[in-house]
């Protein structure tokens, strides 16, 4: 393990965040997964299309399976760390195997474990995240480290044919929480709304 | 005992009845009649799982997207589901959770015990209404209760199919 590495990384998990964010349309639909992400997607901008887990780890890219599967015609993107992620990648497999054209998983890659003492995970080791979800079968994947990269990762993320996966190093940095409402009820409801109109709530 | 899985199409129907749109699965022999008549379905988009505590997020985000998903499993797999209740929990997404029992009748295999005996107390301490059947005629229209429940109210549910539903397993022996 490299438990430094992360330290030096140029891009900010937070600028990232609202360069993904940037300009949405009620077409784009996101699943946060919990803790750094949800801070992370908060801070640019708290959004009804914007559904921000507080828990359920490892739940976040099946999450996105779901509504991508129920919502064809609209772009989903999960946006979650690589902790959360390494716990469920066995749904790099799952999500392959329903070659869902509509889904991009993107991975906030610091290398630690934020919520807890910035612990490293095992993407501080040999684990390159990328190669798994490209051996399951996604048939885009990138890992990311520069603005550059970023720039031309956009397009990929936004409109590519997917199942998409891109891994994005990020700088391992404190940084103040930024929290939404965490009433799941409310969370949900307001989606279902703005998504599927009044009537879903009856 | 009913060899031939006769409760199966009552299932089939009753989830076509509800619009059920998303069937995840990890797979048990006492689902297979079921499944296939789900994969013959056009309608129905059948998506195998790597673990089970996947078709929690998996039904949570159908609904969010507006469609309705259900779960089959077996009872050794509501084990990896349980934190993942949290999610359909707090939020109160529906869930409909369709469970193959072992270890109840006639079970051959002692690994299965744990988990078998653990299923309703796990559930449960989850907050998931449970509910067995064990006549295959009820089969139907317990599962339509269920699902009227968890889609309706919402609320999470799970049916527990008891083994004396299924053939009786022997490895061979």
């Amino acid at each position: 393990m490299d438990k430094q590495r992360a330290d030096n990384y140029e891009l900010h998990r937070r600028e990232v965040a609202k360069t993904l964010l940037k300009d949405r349309t009620d077409d784009f639909l996101v699943v946060t997964g919990l803790g750094s992400p949800n801070w992370d997607a908060t801070n640019a901008g708290d959004h009804p299309l914007t559904f921000p887990l507080w828990g359920a780890m490892g739940g976040a890219a099946t999450m996105g399976l779901g509504l991508a599967t129920a919502q064809p015609g609209k772009r989903v993107m999960v946006m979650t760390g690589d902790g959360e992620m390494l716990m469920a990648m066995g749904s790099f497999a799952t999500i392959a195997t329903q070659r869902v054209e509509n889904l991009a998983i993107i991975v906030f890659d610091n290398e630690r474990y934020g919520e807890t003492g910035m612990q490293a995970t095992h993407t501080a080791g040999p684990v390159d995240m990328a190669a798994v979800a490209k051996a399951c079968g996604f048939p885009v994947t990138a890992t990311v480290k520069t603005e550059a990269e970023l720039m031309a990762a956009l397009p990929l993320i936004k409109e590519t044919k997917g199942p998409v996966f891109v891994d994005i190093k990020v700088k391992a940095e404190p940084l103040p929480f930024i929290l939404p409402t965490k009433d799941g009820v409310h969370l949900k409801n307001r989606f279902r709304e703005r998504l599927l109109g009044p009537d879903s709530l009856l | 005992m009913t060899e031939n899985y006769a409760w199966a199409p009552d299932i089939y129907d009753v989830l076509k009845d509800l619009d059920v749109r998303q069937v995840a699965y990890v797979p048990d022999a006492g689902h297979a009649r079921l499944l296939k008549m789900c994969e013959a379905d056009n309608a129905m988009r059948c998506i195998p799982l790597t673990t089970e505590e996947e078709g929690i997020s998996l039904s949570a985000g159908a609904w969010l997207g507006g469609e309705r998903a259900v779960m089959l499993l077996q009872s050794s797999g509501v084990g990896n589901c349980i934190n993942m209740i949290s999610l359909a929990n707090t939020c109160r997404f529906p869930l409909l959770m369709l469970v193959t029992m072992r270890a109840q009748w006639r079970e051959f295999n002692p690994w299965q015990k744990p988990m078998g005996e653990g299923t309703r107390p796990a559930l449960e301490a989850m907050g998931v209404k449970v509910t067995q059947v064990d006549e295959p005629d009820q089969v139907g229209e317990t599962v339509r209760s269920a699902g009227e429940q968890a889609y309706g109210w919402p609320d999470m549910a799970a049916v527990l199919l008891h083994q004396k539903l299924m053939p009786v397993k022997t490895f061979g022996k």
